[in-house]
């Protein structure tokens, strides 16, 4: 039986394979011949370094699961045990709890280099929207992670957090309780979000992160400049001028990346792995009591912009709604962005006062988040709220009549 | 992307000395992971020695223990017991115990500090199942020149009196004396040396 | 696009420096569990005058006797109450229904106690009892106030009092001011030997809060002297190949 033989001419174990399964294809349209534009800066790092902390948490995770018991009575002793008892115990939970909130760090300074170079401009909101989806079920994952060592934040937290749910008008009691399975957060609720967190989630996440690179490596991949590089190719190879291959260019400047993100990742985990009260929260330490509530009952820094929002409106219902709108205002941008060119460099002076002023409300409100509320914090997260809001929903007016400076041709720099 | 004036040397030269430092680094990072799959100190707590009052245990019956999670069995052997270990010698495997499943003061024929007492690891040396007691002889169903002994219903394997293996059944080896030591005539300490503290 | 990096990390460090306002605690304390004499005098105190109503369920007598240096046949000797079993956990010998009804609240378990609330508090504690009529065992703490716990440690330390003149501010003197608190009654010990005996007690809950500490410190360095040299190798190998790229 003859078969055709594959286009990549290799031949040997390799040729064997590339005729069954396209082993070389996957290789060269991906790494050597995904051509990447050449000026990335240094907020280019953060993607390859989410996809490392992936790994991270799932190898991490997978380990923690083998000692870990999803048992009310059991879950806080169980990580004691893995602290002490397991060898390299204690290393491989450091190593997943920083994970996370190293997960958060590096996608929110991710999500920010979209925000500032318009990588979700046509015809890359897909990739946007896909990365949205990615932070949504990133955050359900964590919140899930935070419940497990079921100690007092675990329990408040999943107190709190469940409890928006009994904002909606109606069913909102019983959704609480159902949710739960519980009257309270109970043995019932930690077993099904221990689940969610080992089982369901991170497959949804791996998916959407596949879906993600796959529609990047469709489009190709913006840069600082904002300019299209596949306007102007090589007549013969057919090859972007401004383009290199992933692979070596990028794979050896994000090994460097990787590097320094080590030291100082790994620095945390073996140094400060309490990450200064933010990592590991002190009232943690202290087993679940559904009696007695904390007097500091905060959320992990990475909600605190998001539970700042919530706290800044004083109605339940508005003040979850306003929470949601600001997460799913996020996967709106593609379409409220309306300036004539994609990157910051050449935006007018509102779009760049109007993110500037986002930053700090932002940075503002994930503080206040993790503040006890006072007079002076409320007021605060309200204009930071307000500020939240209008940075987005007043885009589509002042990124239309801004002043634009003219994209160059060709990248720079 | 000009590979002009290039030194194609160098860069080899750097790629795999990058590849060595950082493989090893992998290796390293992998030894966390696999060494906590090795018995923790809960584990290692609970197979801490154990200590086992035998005054209770009248000849010729046998006492069943756990030591480390496994059954130990502790029997009183009768004189007429005794007597049957060299009867059965020729049908063994291993009858001077040449291998090392027993410590070094338990490498005799009664595999044994003292003659009376036997302790031995109840776990068949084939695949793990725990050998049935048959001092009761002779037993055709077992064998035809049965002395009594142990047999493993899982396989099929006999081991005597001794816990010696006999020739011709699935499991190689005899079974295995565990470290124990008398605390006095009616006490015995598994899991420890004779002569450790 | 840099200024607002700036601005951005100038809001970060204030925050940082607002977030470590603490509690106003009387004293401060620096642990040192790498000075392991301070670290097993304080397992030795602790056995002797915790350990009767406080459990540290979750470590093991094999565990301090490993960390700690001291010999297998010592620990049995002198710091194992209740069991016979090196691997056995810390537990108090007190049933904890019975100590509910005698201290209205069970003894808490202390084994991560520095890790709630800290070092300084615990040491803050040790030091601040003071003789107060109004409550049941005749004692307050200044950090805790109406502690039921009574003040184990009265007759190392004495009784302390509370100057009339300063009751109310003495403890708003601010941070690590001292507790205010005059000595009325010594004890067996002086101020400054009494001190450095709850300074041992503290060190071993520091260390017992996490044993693997200062293993994990340890391997931290050489792992971060590998990834300096493996940073540099990446470096160097991305200019490398970066000289294809004009």
């Amino acid at each position: 039986m003859a078969i055709v033989p594959n286009p990549h001419k290799t031949t040997g174990l390799l040729g064997w394979i590339d005729d069954r399964f396209p082993l070389t294809k996957l290789w060269k349209d991906h790494l050597t011949e995904y051509y990447a534009p050449k000026n990335f800066n240094f907020w280019y790092y953060f993607g390859s370094l989410a996809l490392l902390v992936l790994v991270n948490q799932l190898l991490t995770g997978i380990f923690l699961t083998m000692h870990y018991k999803p048992d009310a009575a059991q879950a806080w002793d169980s990580v004691e045990y893995i602290m002490r008892d397991v060898p390299w115990g204690n290393i491989i939970r450091y190593l997943h709890s920083t994970g996370a909130s190293a997960f958060f760090i590096v996608v929110y300074l991710h999500m920010y280099r979209g925000l500032m170079y318009g990588s979700y401009r046509k015809p890359r909101e897909l990739i946007w929207l896909f990365g949205m989806l990615i932070f949504f079920v990133l955050m359900a994952e964590a919140f899930c992670g935070y419940v497990l060592p079921w100690g007092q934040m675990s329990y408040w937290g999943a107190q709190v957090i469940i409890s928006l749910f009994g904002a909606i008008p109606k069913v909102g009691p019983d959704l609480v309780v159902w949710i739960q399975g519980d009257y309270i957060p109970s043995d019932a609720t930690l077993n099904r979000l221990f689940s969610f967190h080992v089982i369901m989630l991170p497959f949804v996440l791996v998916g959407l992160v596949v879906a993600h690179l796959i529609a990047l490596h469709e489009v190709g991949s913006n840069n600082p400049d904002g300019v299209e590089i596949k306007k102007h190719k090589d007549p013969v190879t057919h090859i972007p001028l401004d383009g290199i291959g992933f692979h070596p260019y990028y794979t050896v400047k994000d090994l460097v990346g990787v590097g320094v993100f080590l030291i100082i990742f790994l620095g945390i985990v073996f140094f400060a792995p309490d990450g200064g009260g933010y990592f590991l929260e002190k009232p943690n330490f202290q087993p679940a009591n559904p009696l007695v509530t904390p007097p500091h009952i905060t959320p992990a820094w990475y909600f605190g912009t998001f539970y700042a929002i919530l706290r800044a409106i004083p109605n339940k219902l508005l003040g979850v709604i306003a929470m949601f709108s600001s997460v799913i205002v996020l996967f709106l941008v593609p379409w409220l962005d309306r300036s004539k060119v994609r990157s910051i460099r050449y935006k007018g002076p509102i779009s760049k006062i109007a993110l500037a002023l986002f930053t700090v409300a932002f940075a503002m409100l994930c503080y206040l988040g993790m503040q006890p509320p006072s007079p002076l914090y409320t007021l605060l997260s309200r204009i930071g709220t307000f500020i939240y809001f209008a940075f987005f929903l007043l885009m589509p007016f002042y990124s239309a009549i801004d002043k634009t400076k003219p994209e160059p041709e060709r990248v720079t720099g | 992307m000009s590979k002009v004036g290039v030194d194609a040397g160098r860069r080899r030269f750097l790629t795999l000395t990058t590849v060595a430092v950082g493989g090893a680094g992998v290796v390293g990072a992998a030894i966390p992971f696999l060494a906590s799959l090795s018995p923790s100190e809960r584990a290692k707590a609970l197979g801490a020695p154990i200590t086992v009052d035998i005054s209770k245990v009248e000849p010729g019956q046998r006492l069943v223990v756990a030591w480390r999670g496994k059954p130990v069995w502790i029997i009183r052997r009768t004189p007429d017991m005794l007597a049957s270990l060299p009867k059965v010698d020729a049908a063994l495997r291993d009858p001077n115990s040449d291998e090392a499943q027993q410590p070094a003061y338990a490498k005799n024929e009664a595999r044994a500090i003292k003659p009376e007492w036997s302790v031995m690891v109840g776990s068949c040396t084939h695949l793990g199942c725990s050998p049935t007691f048959r001092p009761d002889h002779p037993a055709p169903d077992v064998d035809a020149n049965w002395q009594g002994g142990f047999y493993c219903p899982c396989h099929g394997s006999k081991f005597d009196l001794a816990g010696r293996v006999y020739q011709g059944v699935p499991a190689p080896l005899n079974l295995v004396v565990p470290p124990y030591r008398f605390v006095n005539d009616t006490t015995i300490t598994i899991g420890e040396d004779q002569g450790a503290a | 696009m840099k200024r607002l990096i700036i601005a951005l990390a100038g809001l970060t460090l204030s925050a940082a420096a607002l977030a470590n306002e603490g509690e106003a605690l009387p004293f401060s304390f620096k642990p040192d569990t790498g000075n392991l004499a301070s670290v097993q005098r304080g397992a030795r105190d602790f056995m002797a005058y915790c350990s009767g109503c406080h459990s540290m369920k979750h470590l093991r007598y094999s565990r301090i006797a490993q960390d700690l240096q001291i010999p297998e046949d010592l620990v049995k000797a002198n710091l194992m109450f209740t069991t016979e079993k090196i691997g056995d956990h810390i537990q108090t010998s007190m049933p904890a229904d019975q100590s509910k009804q005698w201290f209205g609240q069970t003894p808490p378990d202390l084994t991560v106690e520095t890790r709630i609330r800290g070092a300084d508090w615990v040491y803050s504690y040790l030091n601040s009892f003071y003789v107060d009529d109004s409550r049941p065992l005749g004692v307050n703490n200044l950090v805790l106030p109406g502690a039921s716990m009574p003040h184990v440690l009265w007759e190392l330390q004495g009784w302390q009092v509370k100057p009339a003149a300063k009751a109310e501010g003495a403890a708003a003197e601010g941070e690590h001011g001292g507790s205010g608190l005059e000595l009325a009654q010594p004890g067996k010990l002086s101020p400054d030997e009494y001190q450095k005996f709850t300074a041992d007690l503290t060190n071993f809950m520091v260390y017992a809060a996490e044993p693997g500490r200062a293993g994990r410190i340890s391997l931290g360095g050489k792992v971060i002297l590998y990834l300096l040299v493996l940073t540099a190798l990446f470096y160097a190998l991305k200019k490398e190949y970066w000289k294809d790229i004009h």
